[in-house]
């Protein structure tokens, strides 16, 4: 379940369990500024951690996959996220979410080939005013149709 | 900056605390702003003031509510009404600069709010959708009576992009008398200008009665001031209660007065909020807690959202104020993670605060020390749910815990807690500093001041609203909401998310309420409203709902963990058209032992949608059983696609449209679709212009 190199850089996660040691109940505060700063949490940085703050990294991981927002793997370097909250998929939401796998062809969950892009299906960002929305790397946009989506794609793949 | 005192606050005049400006230009700068295009917006306002070397500060503020028209951006300025513009572009941005302010002109076709105004100024606008051209004639007509009157030049008439009201035809609204006038006809035209313009006489046969709905108490700051700034919230009254109640110093005449307030909990149980905080006090104990429930995890809803991005203050003062009244000192706002601007917000405004003296140890010159810390969820929405909060702020998987004993005895690290949500909280302040008294009028007799609504699905206004308790559903739809999109028929308004059900249209006469909307089988919620149509099918919806419950099920009671998913395999079977009618009474079944057995609220609520579609849709349920029909067309195995030839435009867009070659043919000979081949997408469905692919 848990890939990734273990030879990560892991000083950064010293310093947040330092920041965050004398914290009660500090551990997801802990890995979400972990998450925050390698855009996932790695296998490496689950072993410091465990570590640190002396805790069986089983206790680590238990947590981890119990919260959707933690990441197990390094993320593509832009993150679709399609909104599938109830005002967006009123709107076709469901639609959107294939109109982007159909243009990237990809699966639910699976990053393009280039590592550009990665689809996710998430609950409601709060902008159901704009339905049906996707978010790519925190910034929200209104899809409504599938030129919405080429032009969200075509602006990210060049950057 | 100087630490402030109770005396500073409770003598101050509001000039002396803040130093506003008399002109300025706001542009509503929330997550939705943004989206929208809202940082464009900012540049180029700021660009262009700087290019002509204007000196009128440029501010921001949360949301207003107004999402279907964002990016908004109200102006004010001497000489012109306070004007808000919605739909706001890069053109109508330096419009605004240009027009607005340079000659003092209003734009059409972007006015979304104005004050009066007291020039002769007229705002027209068609409210029916798609008469484009009728309300063209109707302005051409009046332009040619102005001048027939000798008043060309003189009137200023302007389209407006929304008046207010909605589906009452052709609305006219006249200054300087603001009279405001519907159904207007062409030959209306010279009886208003002789009477309403060069007279100052009301018409009555054409004034529409209709006053606004809304009633904007715990949202009375968002959009107006700007949430980064403590100051603009201080000089809107802001931080007085909190003054007042340390000046009292007496935390129960504090819980007598919302106790006389009425107010009930806005998290979706109602439950008083007097009686919870009451409890904690009562406990005896060295340590006790004060959470901010902003998980809101209806998918779906986003008041909490605004309220932290456009006055986070107005939560953090009712937080203060409630770890005062139970003697906690400590505070945390439990956030969801997928609301970076609101975190940030929250994030401010606790440091200004502090910087105030507002938090930390001796609040305001007394003795009071209270703080608050921020934590982030993590994308689960059990979490939501008290017992499970307390598990994750603690830092462990989010299980719920069996009650009793409930958190005001023993919640947070076992001591006593009190959670509140975002909206209770916010209404805590305004309640205070204008007494229980007054809240307790606003409302009905068990449910008392506003709720705000996040109004989404096919509405035309998607957006936020704050309603006195006991509007109706058809007022909130139909006066705010301005109906449906493409004046399709409702079928049924969603509330209470995940936890809810839907109510159909023949009840929308229900004022709003805590009972009332239980005892149709729905709950008040949070606060998410949605809309739905002719076009969508109750039993998808039902298992949209359930799949959302099953997914977050934490999976620790066995009702919740396997009743969810028998009941979405069934639902799934109707909309295959492979069910029997006995399995809709083992849906009832799977509800009840779910409903009475769950450990926590997410498994005894989750077969509300499915039971309240039941309710009042079981023709539609049958629809899919006997007849294997799905008339919304949304469960695919239950429609086929078919192309008229007789009607067929050889167009050729359904062709390009289906994603599996379905559709072959040419432009000469028109087009057939292979029902073999067809995944029932609908897609050429939707595209058609012509209306000749069928669905049966
Ligand atoms: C599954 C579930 C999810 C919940 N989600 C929320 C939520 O997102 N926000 C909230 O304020 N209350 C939520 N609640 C209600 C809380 O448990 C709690 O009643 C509420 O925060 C109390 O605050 P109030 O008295 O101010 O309403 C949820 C309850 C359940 C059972
Ligand atoms: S449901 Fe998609 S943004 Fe709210």
């Amino acid at each position: 379940m848990i890939t990734e190199k273990s030879d990560q850089d892991v000083s950064v996660v010293h310093e947040i369990v330092g920041r965050c040691r004398d914290i009660e109940g500090n551990l997801i505060k802990i890995l979400h500024q972990v998450q925050s700063h390698y855009g996932y949490v790695s296998e490496a940085a689950i072993k410091e951690v465990a570590d640190l703050l002396d805790l069986p990294t089983a206790k680590i991981v238990e947590v981890l996959t119990f919260y959707n927002f933690f990441k197990l793997h390094p993320p593509a370097k832009h993150n679709v996220a399609v909104c599938m909250g109830t005002a967006c998929y009123l709107k076709g939401g469901e639609t959107v979410r294939e109109n982007f796998n159909n243009a990237l062809n990809i699966k639910d969950g699976e990053t393009t080939s280039d590592g550009l892009f990665q689809v996710e299906a998430v609950r409601c960002v709060g902008c159901c005013g704009l339905a049906p929305t996707v978010s790519v790397d925190d910034k929200v946009y209104g899809a409504a149709t599938k030129k919405d989506v080429e032009k969200i794609i075509a602006k990210y793949s060049n950057e | 900056m100087k630490r402030l005192t109770k005396e500073d606050l409770l003598n101050a005049k509001k000039d002396e605390l803040a130093e506003e400006s008399k002109e300025w230009i706001n542009v509503g700068y929330s997550t939705c702003g943004i989206a929208a295009g809202a940082q464009e917006v900012l540049d180029v306002l700021r660009d262009e003031i700087k290019k002509r070397n204007i000196n009128i500060p440029i501010k921001t503020s949360g949301c207003v509510g107004k999402c279907y028209a964002e990016p908004l951006v109200e102006v004010c300025v001497d000489g012109m009404p306070r004007v808000f513009y919605g739909k706001v572009n890069k053109n109508v941005a330096i419009q605004i600069i240009d027009e607005h302010i340079g000659q003092k002109k209003l734009i059409n076709d972007h006015i979304y709010e104005s004050d009066t105004i007291a020039k002769k100024v007229v705002f027209v606008q068609d409210t029916d959708t798609g008469k484009k051209k009728r309300l063209r004639d109707f302005c051409s007509a009046f332009t040619d009576s102005l001048k027939k009157f000798d008043l060309e030049g003189k009137v200023e008439i302007v389209r407006v992009a929304d008046s207010g009201v909605y589906n009452r035809g052709i609305v006219v609204r006249i200054f300087p008398d603001d009279f405001l006038y519907s159904g207007v006809s062409n030959d209306d035209i010279d009886r208003i200008i002789e009477d309403s313009i060069v007279g100052s006489k009301k018409i009555d046969s054409l004034i529409c009665g209709l006053k606004s709905k809304q009633l904007r108490i715990v949202l009375r700051n968002c959009g107006i001031i700007d949430p980064e700034q403590i100051k603009d919230y201080i000089a809107h009254d802001g931080y007085r209660a909190l003054a007042m109640v340390l000046e009292w110093d007496d935390p129960e005449k504090v819980i007598e007065e919302i106790r006389r307030g009425g107010l009930r909990g806005r998290g979706g149980a109602g439950f008083p909020t007097a009686v919870k905080w009451g409890f904690a006090r009562n406990e005896k104990a060295d340590q006790k807690y004060i959470i901010c429930n902003a998980d809101e995890g209806d998918p779906g809803a986003y008041m909490d959202r605004s309220f932290l991005e456009g006055d986070p203050h107005s939560v953090i003062e009712g937080m203060i104020i409630g770890g005062y009244v139970v003697g906690a000192s400590k505070g945390y706002f439990y956030v969801r993670a997928e609301y970076p601007l609101a975190i940030e917000r929250i994030h401010k405004a606790i440091k200004q605060a502090r910087a105030l003296g507002l938090l930390g140890e001796n609040i305001l010159g007394t003795s009071l020390n209270f703080d608050i810390e921020i934590r982030l969820g993590a994308g689960a929405f059990v979490c939501g749910e008290e017992t499970a909060l307390i598990a994750s702020v603690e830092g462990e998987r989010g299980y719920p815990r069996p009650r009793p004993p409930y958190p005001s005895v023993k919640g947070l690290w076992g001591k006593p807690t009190v959670i509140n949500n975002v909206e209770t909280l916010a209404n805590v302040a305004i309640l205070i500093y204008k007494g229980g008294d007054w809240f307790s009028k606003i409302g009905t007799e068990t449910s008392k001041g506003t709720k705000v609504f996040s109004l989404t699905g096919k509405v035309k206004n998607s957006g936020l609203l704050e309603v006195p308790m006991g509007t109706t559903i058809e007022e909130i739809v139909s006066d705010i909401g301005g109906g449906l999109i493409d004046n399709k028929n409702i079928k049924a308004i969603q509330t209470g998310g995940p936890s809810g059900g839907v109510i159909p249209t023949e009840l929308h006469n229900t004022p709003v309420g805590y009972e009332s909307l239980q005892k149709l089988g729905s709950i008040m919620g949070s606060g998410g409203m949605i809309a739905m149509s002719e076009d969508d099918c109750m039993v998808d919806i039902a298992k949209f709902f359930l799949q959302f419950c099953v997914d977050e099920s934490c999976g620790e009671c066995a009702p919740c963990r396997l009743g969810g998913p028998q009941m979405l395999k069934i639902l799934e079977k109707i909309s295959e058209g492979k069910a029997s009618l006995e399995d809709l009474d083992k849906l009832r079944q799977t509800s009840m032992v779910m409903q009475n057995a769950s450990l926590c609220g997410l498994g005894q609520t989750a077969p509300n949608p499915v039971l309240s579609t039941l309710k009042y849709f079981e023709e539609e349920y049958k629809m899919h059983v006997i007849e294997k029909k799905c008339l919304a067309g949304k469960c695919k195995e239950l429609v086929s696609y078919a192309i008229s030839i007789k009607e067929c435009a050889r167009c050729g867009l359904c062709m390009r449209e289906c994603p599996v070659d379905a559709i072959t043919g040419s432009k000469k000979e028109g087009f057939v679709l292979d029902d073999e081949k067809c995944i029932r997408c609908g897609r050429c469905f939707e595209a058609c212009k012509f209306g000749s692919v069928v669905r049966y």
